[in-house]
């Protein structure tokens, strides 16, 4: 009679957890693929923690009857790593609503990833998205900070050629105006020496020349 | 009392100011397309005959007419015939036209180079969608690299007639190109002088760096033995090279890519000249610009191949790992069974064992293959700034690479835009009547401010596209017409006997028969040879096409220019080549009006 019973509830349960069945979900992990050589075989107990995984999620829920272990159905378990799970009310005779699972799982999915030391790449839920996680926001882009940086160099950098230029500029105006006039001075002696008649600009006359000149010509 | 000339400090100021100007972009992103489009290493022979016969001989015949003449290029050749002042008169035109667009790249450049201090690297991960369950579906399309190009730095538009708004973030990076060359060109060859140092040797620098990184990443050889051995085996490869040296169009893109390479014809050469004593032996300093130029390419497109073939082996083995992924979720093998080894047989064993399930997945499998990856032969912006920044992006550390390749694009890019603004500046700086209103500083800085904002048309959302027209057709044919002129002009006009006695008064130095040879006859025919082939390619090729980024399928497709871009494209050719007829008849007008005016006196 006992195994009858046995018989019939192992029945009812594979009824209620297959592949494809409403609520069901696929589980996939690719443990070699993310630990390499630290990693762990799968086996009976790595299930048994998956499906106390599975329930705390549920449990997280508030305003639900507490999940147990046991009402967490695992089935079809492949070399892959996969398998399939469904969630069953505390009557084991209906599968909880994948809407209700999937919230569940994807609140309390960083928890699941840690617990077998994977993340949402290689530990997949079919059918549950995962949420990425939003790329950092700055408040101000790094960019724009360099550019800041490097546009004032090159700011202070012209300033500083264009006014050394300037003040070169009128360094050499004010020198070629200092040789402009001395210049003009020598050209001034040099017409007075030659005893230009027509130079009236009052310049001295030189009295020991001149005096030369009269002590000469009378011879 | 007449301000002297200024001049360089020493010649390898010249030198260095000459290798800056003409080792530039193309080198780094046109010579390895060409390398792989037409045989890989037997490309070499056309490209080394043609760098002997033309490359050399009208770089020569620039800097000797600068450095005689002292002055700029407009000056240049209305000392040779008034009539000729329309050549130099065009050579402005076009420098002009070029210095518009080519700080884009520049732009763009720093750009890249500000948003490569991030960890990642914004080109290596798509944005997610809005509801973040995902990544967003263009850039799930394409890839992310093709995304942050398309869309985060262009913004580009559908089409060419969609202008768009200017963006900003481009716009400031193009007002700082700006403000980087108006700093380098400020004071003239003082300040330009000490910034080739920088611009001419430190690209070299960036270069050993990344051909020793180049060399050690894995599948580099796959990259090396594809360019010397295109098209797989070596009996296969050897008649496609053979072939690609009887194709007359692999003869004709040797000479243009080293006719434009050296950048003939803009009047840079002969600014640059004309700061020269005129003792200089610039017969010397031709021949070591020009071999370096194409060592220069060579170097790169070595280091090129080296980047192709990382990036293609990882492709392939990232394509590899789709397809295990795919059959070992499909049949639910155990997780590592499958490897890139076994995957061959393993194929055959699930074909066989499952035939139903795998006729099923058979379609999704991807052929995944080497030769195809490599096989993208891609050149221009799309090299410069999709390929490398996603080999680059798999690359170890690399921000620090991403830093050294966009600072190397940026020196190369800045020191040719010296050789651009020299062309303009010279013949402005020259020029009595606007030098002595106008100082130095203020032309430099008009000319910038100009073509700055001009240039705010390229940052625009449809701005790419007029980029490509500009870089298709502004300087193109003009350019052989405009060096052809001078060539002629040089050897009949001015008379090639009289150059040749001024050079040996100049420098001390004969002139060999070999120049006299290639000046007088072989340059010029070559020139023609290439003009006509480029106008009968536009004329054969019929309405000019254009590629557009299509957002909803992530890729090119091609579309029509309408009809204003081509009278764009029609005025930006005749705006530079009729001043060469204009300026002839403009100074024969003034003289017969002369003539007119003073026979009655007489």
């Amino acid at each position: 009679m006992l195994w009858l019973l046995f018989l019939l509830v192992t029945a009812s349960h594979a009824q209620l957890c297959q592949p494809g069945a409403e609520n069901a979900f696929k589980v996939r992990l690719s443990i070699k693929a993310a630990l390499g050589k630290k990693a762990y075989a799968w086996d009976i107990n790595e299930e048994y923690l998956f499906r106390a995984m599975v329930a705390f999620s549920m449990r997280k829920i508030p305003k639900r009857e507490a999940t147990e272990i046991a009402h967490v159905l695992l089935c079809n378990v492949t070399q892959r790593v996969s398998f399939w799970f469904v969630v069953t009310d505390p009557s084991k005779n209906h599968t909880i609503p994948a809407a209700e699972v999937q919230s569940a799982i994807r609140m309390s999915r960083n928890r699941i990833n840690n617990a077998f030391s994977l993340n949402d790449q290689t530990l997949e839920f079919l059918r549950i998205p995962s949420t990425l996680a939003p790329p950092v926001d700055e408040s101000v882009p790094a960019w724009i900070i360099i550019f800041g940086v490097i546009f004032c160099i090159v700011i202070v950098a012209i300033s500083l050629l264009v006014l050394s230029g300037i003040w070169q500029s009128r360094r050499k105006k004010t020198e070629t105006s200092e040789v402009i006039d001395s210049e003009d001075k020598c050209e001034h002696m040099i017409t007075m020496e030659n005893g230009n008649p027509l130079d009236e600009k009052g310049g001295h006359v030189n009295d020991a020349f001149m005096s030369e000149d009269e002590r000469l010509t009378p011879l | 009392m007449e301000k002297e000339r200024p001049q360089w400090d020493n010649p390898l100021q010249f030198v260095f100011a000459c290798i800056s100007y003409a080792v530039g972009l193309g080198n780094v992103w046109r010579f390895p397309y060409l390398c792989q489009l037409y045989g890989g290493g037997s490309f070499l022979i056309p490209y080394l005959i043609m760098l002997v016969v033309e490359g050399m001989p009208l770089l020569y015949l620039e800097l000797a007419v600068g450095q005689r003449m002292q002055q700029g290029s407009i000056g240049s050749w209305r000392t040779i015939s008034p009539y000729l002042s329309g050549v130099g008169v065009a050579s402005v035109v076009v420098s002009f036209f070029l210095s518009m667009y080519y700080n884009v790249v520049n732009a763009w450049g720093f750009w890249y180079l500000f948003h490569s201090f991030q960890n990642p690297l914004p080109w290596s991960v798509c944005p997610l969608n809005s509801n973040r369950t995902g990544y967003d579906e263009e850039c799930e399309a394409a890839s992310s690299t093709q995304y942050f190009w398309y869309r985060k730095t262009l913004n580009i538009s559908p089409s060419i007639q969609e202008s768009g708004a200017v963006q900003w973030e481009l716009a400031l990076c193009l007002i700082l190109a700006w403000l980087m060359v108006y700093l380098c060109i400020l004071r003239g060859t003082e300040s330009t002088g000490k910034v080739v140092y920088f611009t001419a040797l430190l690209p070299y620098c960036v270069l050993i760096i990344y051909l020793g990184r180049g060399l050690t990443l894995r599948g580099a050889t796959n990259g090396l033995i594809y360019m010397f051995t295109p098209k797989g085996s070596s009996a296969l490869s050897l008649r496609f090279q053979v072939e690609q040296l009887a194709n007359p169009k692999t003869w004709i893109n040797a000479a243009t890519q080293i006719f434009f390479s050296l950048g003939l014809g803009f009047g840079s050469l002969i600014a640059f000249a004309s700061y020269n004593k005129p003792s200089n032996d610039c017969q010397k300093h031709a021949i070591i610009v020009s071999l370096i130029n194409s060592a220069t390419s060579i170097f790169a497109s070595i280091v090129t191949f080296s980047i192709y073939g990382f990036k293609a082996t990882f492709n392939y083995e990232s394509c590899l790992d789709k397809v295990i992924l795919l059959l070992t979720n499909s049949f639910d093998l155990e997780d590592g069974s499958l490897t890139a080894s076994n995957l061959e047989e393993m194929k055959d064993y699930l074909a066989s064992t499952y035939p139903s399930k795998y006729s099923e997945v058979f379609p999704s499998i991807k052929n995944c293959s080497l030769e195809s990856e490599l096989d993208t032969a891609v050149q221009g912006t799309g090299l410069a700034f999709i390929v490398y920044s996603e080999a680059i992006k798999n690359m170890e550390v690399s921000q620090l690479w991403s830093v050294l390749y966009f600072f190397m694009l940026l020196m190369l890019g800045i020191g040719s835009m010296l050789g651009n603004t020299a062309a303009i500046l010279t013949p402005l700086t020259d020029s009595k009547v606007i030098s002595s209103h106008l100082p130095k500083e203020v032309i430099s800085g008009l000319v910038c401010l100009i073509n700055c904002a001009v240039g705010m048309v390229f940052t625009m959302e449809a701005g790419n596209y007029w980029f490509d027209i500009f870089n298709d057709y502004a300087a193109t044919l003009s350019l052989l017409l405009i060096v052809l002129v001078e060539t002629i002009a040089l050897c009949y006009v001015y008379g090639l006997r009289r150059f040749e006695s001024d050079l040996k008064a100049m420098t001390g130095r004969a002139l060999s028969w070999y120049w006299k040879v290639l000046w007088a006859g072989v340059s010029p025919l070559l020139i023609v040879s290439l003009f006509a082939f480029y106008l009968s390619d536009y004329i054969l090729t019929g309405t000019l096409q254009y590629q557009a980024w299509d957002a909803s399928q992530g890729q090119l497709v091609t579309k029509d220019y309408p009809t204003y871009a081509l009278a764009v494209i029609g005025l930006l050719v005749a705006s530079s080549t009729m001043c060469i007829p204009l300026g002839a008849l403009g100074i024969f007008i003034m003289r017969h009006l002369k003539r007119a005016d003073t026979a009655p006196v007489a």
